[in-house]
């Protein structure tokens, strides 16, 4: 099968030396970001980014996907061993993992953990590889059009499918749009939201609005809860490894159908958060062992793990192969390749094949070398964040800073970042999604010059968007999406005698 | 996620910093839909003007954060909350006021040695280290990054009169 042939050229890839050492250095890097509050997944990667510069795309990415792989992994450390969920995914693998940690198994759920991870990730990874190919093809015969549509999807799902009020959505998301518009137009060249301020040509990077949200904003968030960061030992020995494998198969049930749930919300742009969640409650529901989640039931660990690695590793899917990120972390890796020149998409395949197979086939082996190296270094990770906050803080700080610099050389950015970082905890706690607006900026002018270029083809007729079946039938569904809050809103009231919950 | 509740004073309610916010949002939409009609946003033969897209980007947010207000406003009873209280707000103060003036001092005295002041400042003020491990600490880390980022990556990053000294 085709698929198999790139594939095995993309191993061919990996031969590299370099492209091994990258591997590793990510994984150990992502790891320690994942562990680290502040820096998860989206930021670090944003952090390292410009870093990599230097490599080959080729190299630079594998290594970037690394770091994603090592801060999924790093953010069940923190999630078991101290009750904070290194990533919004990781929440539900608190529910189970703390207090089986609090029972003293701490070692049986990080195995739980990693090795759950490592499944959803696989299993997400034979369907990308699989698929990939198929859905690059059929999204050949998209035009600006249909593009257009498949974004404008996208942002109508966060509307629908979010937990945050709807409103809210959509202002975090228009917020998003006109950050992405100031600077200069890419087709006329006009200055737009500059306000005579020269230094506004650039416009706002959104690597400095994803330093500044997750990572700031996460550490004022932190503060709140005082400087307190004790957390419970963890000893991992290949003792308790093997008992916990030979645990593991029992629930195999739960591990499918978690990875399952992780795929189709990571090619969604749902995400890993809401995929772990529904994971963790369906196993509940279906599982023997479902009155005991909550108080340390192995099978609470797995469900969520492998839903939110998968989801994770889905979400690269619709991001290769359309340019649409599944997740904030996918969208800065999405801005990564827009800088290399390299146009996710279709024409990826075919142009840049050695580029994309390697990057797959970097998957399949660094989610190996991942859960190597994470069930080997746990202890020291855990050690790591015993070192006090007051250490930590700055020093996260300070690394937030000279990631914004390094992004522009320019100074003003430290500062946008912090005010990102001010709006990230606001909008923490109001309940405003971060994840639409981070897509917004990143997607904002791609979005608008596919608009464009759709009206242009149409000579300024809005028809083009139901012109054929494809495009109509996306649009339909992303109006669906758009509403469907009212929709359902409607739909509730409209059944009488059903208890009336109260409109958010 | 363990929350330790300090029992302290509520400074402002979610539903008052709600309000705030969502009515902020709908002023910057004001400022987008204004920058637009500068720009023009109807078609010229080029296909769309400039302000066009930006245009509904700020409709959309003056309603949706319109929205936002109204349906507070509508929820008389103030459910949700206190937004910060005031211990939470100090703590977090003690954060962001120190990042900010590590922030504004990057531009005049360089990245490192203003790394060096915050550790040490945070260390001391809110660690309350002894006086041996902060120095060894907010010495070591910057000189780390120097090593890393200078040398290593050789990527340059602001540096202020006392680089200039040693001859970077």
């Amino acid at each position: 099968m085709e698929a198999l042939t790139s594939l095995i050229g993309g191993f061919a890839v990996l031969g590299d030396p370099a492209n091994i050492m990258y591997m590793f250095i990510g994984i150990t890097l992502g790891v320690l970001i994942g562990v680290l509050p502040g820096l998860g997944g989206a930021n670090g990667v944003a952090i390292l980014l410009p870093l990599t510069f230097s490599m080959s795309p080729t190299s630079a990415i594998i290594m970037l996907s690394c770091i994603y792989w090592g801060a999924l992994f790093g953010g069940a450390i923190t999630s078991i061993l101290f009750n904070i969920p290194g990533e919004p995914w990781s929440v539900a693998t608190t529910f189970d993992g703390y207090p089986m940690a609090q029972q003293g198994r701490a070692g049986e759920a990080l195995t739980a953990a990693f090795t759950s991870s490592f499944f959803g990730a696989f299993v997400a990874v034979i369907i990308l590889t699989f698929l990939a190919p198929l859905v690059a093809g059929f999204a050949l015969r998209f035009g600006p059009a249909e593009l257009f549509a498949v974004q404008l999807l996208t942002f109508c799902s966060f509307v629908g499918m979010g937990k945050e009020p709807p409103f809210k959505t959509i202002a975090s998301m228009m917020l998003g749009f006109a950050l992405a518009a100031v600077g200069q137009d890419p087709s006329t060249g006009e200055l737009r939201m500059t306000f005579g301020w020269y230094e506004m040509l650039r416009g706002f990077d959104f690597l400095i609005a994803v330093i500044g949200l997750f990572g700031i904003g996460e550490i004022l968030l932190t503060m709140e809860e005082g400087l307190a960061f004790r957390g419970k030992s963890a000893k991992i020995n290949p003792r308790i490894v093997l008992e916990t494998w030979k645990k593991l198969p029992r629930y195999w049930a739960t591990a499918i159908r978690g990875s399952i749930v992780g795929c189709w919300m990571g090619i969604t742009p749902g995400g890993a958060t809401p995929a772990s969640f529904m994971s963790y409650g369906l196993a509940k529901r279906f599982s023997k062992n479902g009155a005991n989640f909550g108080r340390g039931e192995l099978e609470g660990v797995v469900a969520p793990e492998t839903a939110a690695h998968a989801a994770g590793t889905s979400a690269l899917l619709p991001m290769l192969t359309l340019g649409i990120p599944g997740s904030p972390t996918a969208a800065v890796l999405l801005g990564g390749l827009l800088i290399w020149g390299l146009q996710p998409g279709p024409l990826l395949f075919i142009e840049q094949p050695e580029f994309v197979w390697g990057l797959i086939a970097s998957m399949y082996i660094g989610n190996i070398a991942g859960l190597i190296v994470v069930l080997t270094t746990v202890p020291l990770f855990a050690a790591i964040l015993r070192i006090p906050f007051s250490i930590i803080a700055p020093v996260i700080i300070a690394i937030c800073a000279i990631g914004a610099f390094t992004v522009n050389n320019a100074l003003l950015d430290i500062s946008f970042m912090m005010v990102f970082g001010v709006i990230g905890y606001a909008f923490k706690k109001l309940n405003y999604p971060l994840a639409p607006l981070v897509l917004a900026l990143v997607l904002g002018d791609m979005a608008e010059g596919n608009f464009r270029n759709a009206m242009i083809l149409s000579d300024g007729s809005m028809s083009i968007f139901w012109s054929n079946a494809l495009v109509g039938g996306i649009c339909a569904l992303a109006l669906l999406m758009l509403f469907w809050p009212a929709i359902s809103a409607g739909m509730r009231l409209l059944r009488p005698g059903t208890s009336r919950r109260p409109a958010e | 996620m363990q929350h330790e509740e300090q029992g302290g004073e509520s400074l402002v309610s979610i539903r008052k910093a709600d309000i705030v916010v969502a009515l902020i949002m709908a002023a910057i939409g004001g400022v987008v839909i204004m920058d637009s009609l500068r720009l023009g946003m109807g078609w010229s033969e080029y296909g769309p003007e400039s302000g066009y897209f930006p245009f509904y980007i700020g409709l959309a947010m003056v309603v949706a954060s319109l929205g936002t207000v109204a349906t507070r406003l509508f929820r008389k009873r103030d459910s949700g909350g206190s937004f910060v209280e005031r211990q939470q707000l100090v703590d977090v103060m003690k954060v962001l006021l120190p990042a900010g003036v590590f922030v504004f001092l990057i531009g005049f005295i360089g990245i490192y040695v203003s790394s060096a002041l915050f550790i040490g400042a945070f260390m001391r003020w809110l660690g309350r280290f002894p006086w041996h491990t902060i120095v060894l600490v907010s010495v070591c880390v910057p000189l780390a990054l120097f090593l890393l980022f200078e040398i290593w990556f050789l990527v340059p990053l602001p540096k202020g009169p006392l680089e200039d000294f040693l001859g970077y």
